[in-house]
């Protein structure tokens, strides 16, 4: 059953990494989504498939490469984001969270549906850029160069979001509405409009992280509907509106996986739930949560 | 020159303030006093633009405040310090005094601010909620003074503070006032206004009963004793 292979082991939790920011950038997404807005933002994960269809787009109809994609594609993402929030999601806010996830859950339905109509159900191949072909010798495996980009790319996003957040008065206007939404906007910031601001910024995290994912999985319609799942298993464990949680929790999964897939391959797409249940039943608030 | 005419406010279907009538001259401290429930607090979210549900007028520098925004109230020089101090329990005591933006010159300055409330300084990396509540109200008032507004809504900033703490705040307060600032300020307490407000209005029920002129509020401090249930 078990089949014990240290350079195994090591090689795939590097891999589980890459598989760790995804994790991270849409749980980061999704934490701050839900931490400010009160939305269970269930379309997340077709923001990310959005991300990828458009960097497709972008090559296929105008010869925009991946370089060009990284930087226009969380703007297109972000501003269809900030559409969505105007016409539909922000008539929710007073409402109950479970309103959020059957409108969002909605609209990944329908969004997902038109890109199946337009480009058909099958993946789409996304070739990575000519400088980042090629490997790099760990000694125990050969690591991908685009593999180990997009590891450090995503840390360097992950850490720049949660600095962001937490150490500037940006960030500092976005956790005080959090907490009071009412009494900021008292204060004179316009808060509807920095609602608005957030939810177009988080999908747009979603739709850089679909990018990134283009060259090594396939561009295909359904590949954000399971790793929404896994993000909202992620926000769970890390502790709702955790941003650091959120981001910690992703990249430790991700590698946990990918050591589950060394030694026991058939449960690694199920222990990251079983984290998650065993998270819920002895500390609810998640490993980062705070208390109440 | 703040005018309030005929205003109503309602909490879903509870009917809260009833044509409520009230003046706060430019320069002023003006008091509003009454009971828990009488509806100060209601005013003041009102004057805000916190309430849902409002009729009447607010008429204050050219504007109706009852068609505004909050955060549009806010740009016209209107700053609150609320009833339970607002502080930001994820903010630092740095982040909660900055939170606000400068919305018009004039502000009192930072360095002023930390003279007068050294504490401010001293605990800046701390969180907010960590403070003691008498620190809180400091850093409530604080945090609205730099902001630059001139019309300035206190809801009952000595509620539950040490006598100590209390001589504090109304010291503060005589500097506000000195310094020329409107206030508008909530309390139960008449002997805490007295000597401070220049007007007072008493109100029960959501109805302004009575105006008294500082003049002549002493000599009916018994009465509103009574009336605040004293």
């Amino acid at each position: 059953m078990f089949d014990i292979n240290v350079n195994l082991i090591l090689g795939q939790m590097v891999l589980g990494m890459v598989n760790g920011v995804f994790y991270a950038i849409l749980s980061l997404g999704v934490a701050i989504i839900f931490g400010l807005l009160g939305v269970i933002n269930f379309a997340h994960g077709v923001f990310f498939m959005l991300g990828a269809f458009v960097a497709y787009g972008l090559l296929q109809f105008f010869g925009l490469g991946y370089w060009p994609a990284l930087i226009l594609v969380p703007m297109i993402v972000g501003a269809l984001g900030i559409v969505l929030e105007v016409l539909l999601i922000r008539h929710l806010y007073r409402l109950e969270h479970l309103y959020g996830l059957l409108l969002t859950l909605g609209m990944a339905l329908a969004i997902e549906g038109f890109v199946r109509i337009v480009f058909g159900p099958q993946g789409l191949p996304y070739s990575m850029p000519d400088n980042l072909r090629g490997a790099v010798n760990l000694g125990f495996m050969f690591l991908p160069y685009y593999r180990a980009w997009v590891v450090v790319a995503g840390v360097i996003l992950c850490f720049a979001t949660w600095y962001v957040i937490e150490q500037t008065p940006l960030g500092a206007k976005l956790r005080a509405a959090t907490d009071n939404p009412k009494l900021v906007q008292a204060f004179g910031i316009n808060v509807p409009v920095m609602l608005t601001l957030t939810y177009g910024a988080g999908v747009a995290l979603a739709g850089f992280a679909g990018v990134m994912a283009a060259p090594i999985l396939s561009v295909d319609p359904s590949m954000g509907t399971n790793i929404v799942i896994i993000a909202f298993a992620v926000v769970v464990i890390g502790g709702m509106g955790s941003i650091l949680g959120a981001i910690l929790t992703g990249f430790g999964l991700g590698i946990l996986e990918g050591f589950t897939k060394a030694i026991y391959s058939e449960a690694s797409s199920t222990v990251i739930f079983v984290v998650m249940v065993i998270v819920l039943v002895t500390r609810p608030r998640g490993l980062f949560g705070k208390v109440g | 020159m703040l005018e309030i005419r005929s205003l109503n406010a309602w909490y879903g279907e509870s009917h809260v303030l009833h044509d409520l009538d009230m003046d706060v001259p430019e320069g002023k401290v003006v008091s509003l006093l009454g009971r828990n429930g009488a509806g100060k607090t209601t005013t003041m979210r009102t004057l805000m633009g916190l309430m849902d549900r409002t009729t009447g007028r607010i008429n204050y520098g050219g504007s109706d405040l009852l068609k505004l925004r909050p955060d549009r109230i806010a740009r016209k020089g209107l700053a609150l310090c609320p009833e339970d101090r607002g502080i930001f329990p994820s903010l630092t005591v740095t982040e909660n005094l900055f939170l606000p933006p400068v919305i018009a010159e004039g502000g009192m300055p930072i360095e002023h601010i930390y003279e007068l409330f050294p504490n401010i300084k001293e605990r800046g990396s701390s969180r907010g909620t960590d403070l003691s509540g008498g620190e809180q109200q400091m850093l409530a008032i604080a945090r609205i003074l730099r902001t630059g507004a001139r019309f300035l809504l206190l809801d009952e900033p000595t509620e539950g503070l040490a006598p100590v703490i209390v001589q504090q705040i109304s010291r503060t307060l005589a500097e506000i006032k000195e310094r020329g600032y409107t206030v508008l300020l909530v309390e139960q307490k008449a002997h805490f206004v007295d000597g401070i407000a220049d007007v007072h209005y008493l109100i029960e029920n959501g109805s302004i009963v009575d105006r008294l002129e500082s003049a002549e509020f002493h000599a009916n401090i018994d009465r509103v004793d009574k009336l605040l249930g004293v």
